[in-house]
């Protein structure tokens, strides 16, 4: 070997080593931008002052303990638990057929129908927020947590159909066809050969609407009336100041997000890419 | 029951569904943007005096302009953090299971209240707050700085921070599906792996990356919770001033008119880019 090649491999040898720290550096950055902030959410649920300032100044269990006596909090997350699962089953009961139309039927004004339904997905949930209540204000309805409920189940619809339908377009037809060439109706075809073949789909779009409903804002803000689903609350509590009160409901709400996570990982697990 | 019965009894509970809160409320809200207030009424009429108000007054268009260069701004800086995060987890990562994990290291925090996540940032920021007690104690500042909260920057920060797994989740979705064969090709060729990249890798992320960017403008363009929470007196969006003209402010016909000019604007972005993505895939194939 001469001197040249030596030169000329030594560099290359410890070039990848170079690139890969950098790149580890970088990605080690990502990730700290985006758990920082909740690693710090969650930890100032402990601290033992009103303020949360550097560094903290001892541990406590003080926040949990005001949060399990607060009536008006539990009234929240019950009304907002009371919002998802309505939400959810409503938009399942009507986004599932949806899909299957959006796939397996034609029919006159498919394409306006296709595109109103999956408008909400791209539009500003304020404008969904404000147009359901003009409707609600035309037809004299009172603002409550089932307006809530209707205003989530339209916005969250477009999720249900795009997981449903992309699942659907993998499933072959001919299972349906073979099917009712046996004899069963549509509706026994679907129960047994169409939904068991989507059944992670919709359990996947069913979890998703359940968080987002839970978490929503945009839609809520406009139709809720007296009663607060639990992102409201916050909303209106963190307007009135900072306190670790709000940081240990965030800590709750991120330990309940992991095993929601956790859960739709384990029953996904055919889909590795995700939503 | 014949099958066209059944396929309409099918089909029905969407259609009703989406005409009656859906197509209805939309009509309802063109409707009102030719009304008149006088206040505290709303009187039906047809006239196109909102519309005239929001180009009259330039709060409007100022508000508007704001709040795309906002959405651009959040875009932009998701974009740079996203990409080589992407990049790195397709061709980089070699276990499958290490690259989910990473995968999902992103999207999770998507689970996690949006609120919170807007929140925290409120608490990292404030004068009395986790970063500038932490310069202090570290003899950085001698006093508290109030620079990092209530101002545009904040915002962009907060607002990327929030929206950066849309920025990611596309752009991984179209990387994944580069072929390793065309890149090969591409080095066989005698392509070093900066011209790969330009030539090869690059354009053929272009659909997600696009799609990435509108969904993040988007999401962006329509929020009016940032601007509140980390926000300054100079950081009202479209959002917010929709939001007052239907709370505080009670002139419904202007904050349609408002609503419908923020529409058209997304719908806009939305064409466009579709046209592009088309446009790229196109070419490409």
């Amino acid at each position: 070997m001469t001197a040249a090649d030596r030169d000329f491999t030594a560099p290359r040898r410890i070039a990848p080593r170079m690139e890969k720290a950098v790149w580890v550096l970088g990605i080690a950055l990502i990730l700290a931008f985006l758990y920082l902030p909740i690693v710090i959410l969650v930890a100032y649920s402990f601290n033992d002052s009103r303020s949360l300032s550097w560094p903290m100044s001892g541990v406590t269990l003080e926040w949990y303990r005001t949060l399990a006596a607060n009536e008006q909090l539990i009234k929240a997350v019950g009304n907002s638990l009371y919002v998802a699962s309505c939400s959810t089953l409503l938009t399942l009961v009507i986004g599932v057929p949806a899909a299957l139309a959006l796939d397996r039927v034609n029919f006159p004004g498919k394409g306006v129908f296709r595109k109103l339904i999956l408008l909400p997905i791209a539009l500003p949930g304020i404008i969904t927020g404000i147009s359901m209540l003009t409707l609600f204000r035309m037809f004299g309805l009172n603002l409550s947590l089932e307006t809530v409920i209707i205003g989530h189940a339209t916005a969250l619809l477009a999720v249900v159909v795009t997981q449903v339908y992309a699942r659907l377009q993998r499933l072959p037809k001919s299972y349906e066809e073979a099917s009712s060439d046996l004899g069963a109706g549509v509706l026994r075809t679907f129960f047994l050969i169409t939904l068991p073949n989507i059944r992670t789909a919709v359990i996947g779009a069913g979890l998703l609407s359940f968080t987002l409903s839970f978490d929503e804002i945009p839609v809520t803000f406009f139709l809720t009336g007296r009663d607060n689903t639990l992102p409201m609350y916050i909303w209106s509590t963190m307007r009135r100041g900072l306190t670790p009160e709000i940081n240990a409901v965030g800590a709750l709400i991120v330990l309940a997000s992991a095993i929601l996570i956790l859960i739709s990982v384990l029953l996904l697990r055919d889909k590795p890419t995700g939503r | 029951m014949n099958i066209r019965l059944r396929r309409a009894l099918m089909l029905s509970p969407p259609l009703l569904w989406t005409v009656i809160f859906m197509f209805v409320p939309y009509t309802l809200l063109v409707i009102y943007s030719f009304w008149r207030t006088e206040f505290p009424l709303f009187v039906p009429d047809f006239q196109f005096g909102n519309y005239a108000e929001l180009i009259r007054d330039p709060q409007y268009i100022r508000v508007l302009w704001r709040t795309m260069r906002i959405a651009a701004m959040v875009s932009a800086f998701a974009l740079l953090l996203a990409f080589p995060y992407a990049y790195f987890l397709v061709f980089k990562v070699r276990r499958p299971g290490l690259r989910l994990v990473l995968y999902m290291a992103v999207v999770a925090p998507l689970w996690v209240s949006y609120l919170l996540r807007a929140y925290t940032w409120k608490t990292i920021l404030g004068t009395e707050g986790v970063l500038n007690s932490f310069l202090i104690s570290t003899g950085i500042l001698s006093e508290p700085s109030s620079l990092f909260l209530y101002n545009q920057t904040a915002m962009v920060l907060t607002l990327t921070y929030v929206f950066i797994p849309f920025m990611v989740m596309p752009i991984y979705a179209a990387l994944e599906k580069i072929p390793a064969s065309l890149k090969e090709a591409s080095a066989d060729l005698g392509h070093g792996r900066a011209a790969t990249f330009l030539k090869v890798t690059l354009p053929l992320s272009l659909p997600g990356v696009i799609a990435g960017f509108t969904m993040t403008f988007c999401l962006a363009f329509g929020d009016f919770i940032a601007p509140i929470l980390v926000g300054g007196p100079d950081g009202q969006m479209v959002a917010n001033v929709i939001a007052s003209q239907f709370g505080a402010a009670l002139n419904w016909p202007l904050g349609s008119a408002l609503a419908l000019v923020m529409l058209v604007i997304v719908l806009g972005i939305i064409s466009v880019s579709d046209r592009f993505e088309r446009l790229g895939q196109a070419r490409l194939s």
